[in-house]
């Protein structure tokens, strides 16, 4: 698992020159400060982690139960709370705020956010199949999946066949993106590379826990 | 002004001259040879300029030896040592593909009178 990760907010993608002078295609998160509200330790939770929040809220808009646990932390209220799992969360206290400055350039993070929406989608769009035949007497199939099985044996459909469904809008973690700037002073990080999500999205960043090569 | 722009100000040129499609233009390229840097110039008609922002890009056009050469740069690369224009051209399009179709005489670009 991951030793550090942080909360940010996908701003957009934009590029930008490298020292070879090539053209680098980033993605912008804007990593808010975020404030440690609670820290779970494996003692007493059964797992480490730590419930972090970020941004200012009127308390008045929070429910009572999230006040008062924002109040027994002595934290102030944020915008929500996430909860991000780390191997070791011995160094971290209750208060304590973590900023863009975690990471720095060059290092491999993983992106979780969650992925843009793309409704009920045929399987062409959602498994990659490549549909049948334009012409040649195809007649309404052009973008159906086709056979599904065999007939009598064993007169079902097996599990897992891929078919039409919902697509998208599920959890999806980018692996082993490099980390092409951090700017401490504006709060940004350019990650090489697109993102899951749409811009505006909650994304959650941790170093890479695949990235050793 | 989209929020992107933070980033991409600090990546975008400020030296590069007006010029725009039908113009013929002089770049001087930055080459890396080994150890050394040099600059090549590639002269021709400029055919095209594509998108905004950090990301636009011309294409220039020459023929060289009887072989039609033409090269894409990003506007704002640091590659890019310098954009000379020599010649406004008077043209009617955007987009001067229709050169590609053309040899000889019929392939140039009238000259911009004022």
């Amino acid at each position: 698992m991951a030793n550090k990760a942080i909360v940010g907010r996908k701003v957009g993608m934009t590029q930008v020159w490298d020292a070879d002078n090539k053209v680098v295609p980033v993605t912008m998160v804007e990593v808010a400060p975020c404030r440690v509200v609670q820290v779970k330790r494996p003692e007493t939770d059964g797992y480490s982690a730590l419930q972090v929040t970020y941004g200012r809220q009127d308390p008045a808009r929070l429910t009572k139960p999230k006040l008062g646990h924002f109040d027994a932390a002595g934290v102030e209220p944020g915008r929500r709370l996430v909860e991000l799992r780390l191997d070791d969360v011995s160094d971290y206290q209750v208060g304590q705020e973590l900023k863009v400055d975690l990471l720095e350039s060059g290092e491999l993070v993983d992106v979780t956010a969650v992925s843009k929406g793309k409704g009920f989608a045929g399987v062409m769009k959602r498994h990659g199949f490549s549909g049948q035949p334009a012409s040649h007497g195809a007649h309404k199939v052009h973008r159906k999946p086709g056979a599904v099985g065999a007939c009598a044996t064993p007169s079902r459909v097996f599990k897992g066949q891929r078919l039409p469904g919902r697509m998208g809008g599920s959890r999806v973690t980018t692996l082993n993106l490099s980390v092409v700037e951090v700017d401490p002073e504006r709060d940004l990080l350019l990650v090489k590379g697109s993102v899951p999500g749409p811009r505006g999205g909650l994304v959650l960043i941790r170093d890479a826990v695949k990235g050793g090569k | 002004m989209k929020p992107t722009d933070v980033v991409e100000k600090a990546n975008l040129r400020d030296d590069t001259p007006e010029f725009a499609a039908g113009d013929t233009v002089k770049v001087h390229v930055r080459v890396v040879e080994g150890s050394r840097e040099r600059v090549q110039v590639f002269q021709g008609v400029v055919i095209a300029r594509r998108g905004s922002g950090v990301s636009e890009s011309f294409t220039v056009r020459k023929v060289s030896f009887g072989v039609g050469v033409e090269r894409t740069f990003p506007l704002h690369s640091p590659v890019i040592a310098k954009i000379e224009v020599a010649t406004r051209g008077d043209v009617r399009r955007a987009k001067l593909y229709y050169l590609r179709d053309r040899i000889g005489k019929a392939a140039k670009v009238k000259e911009k009178r004022d």
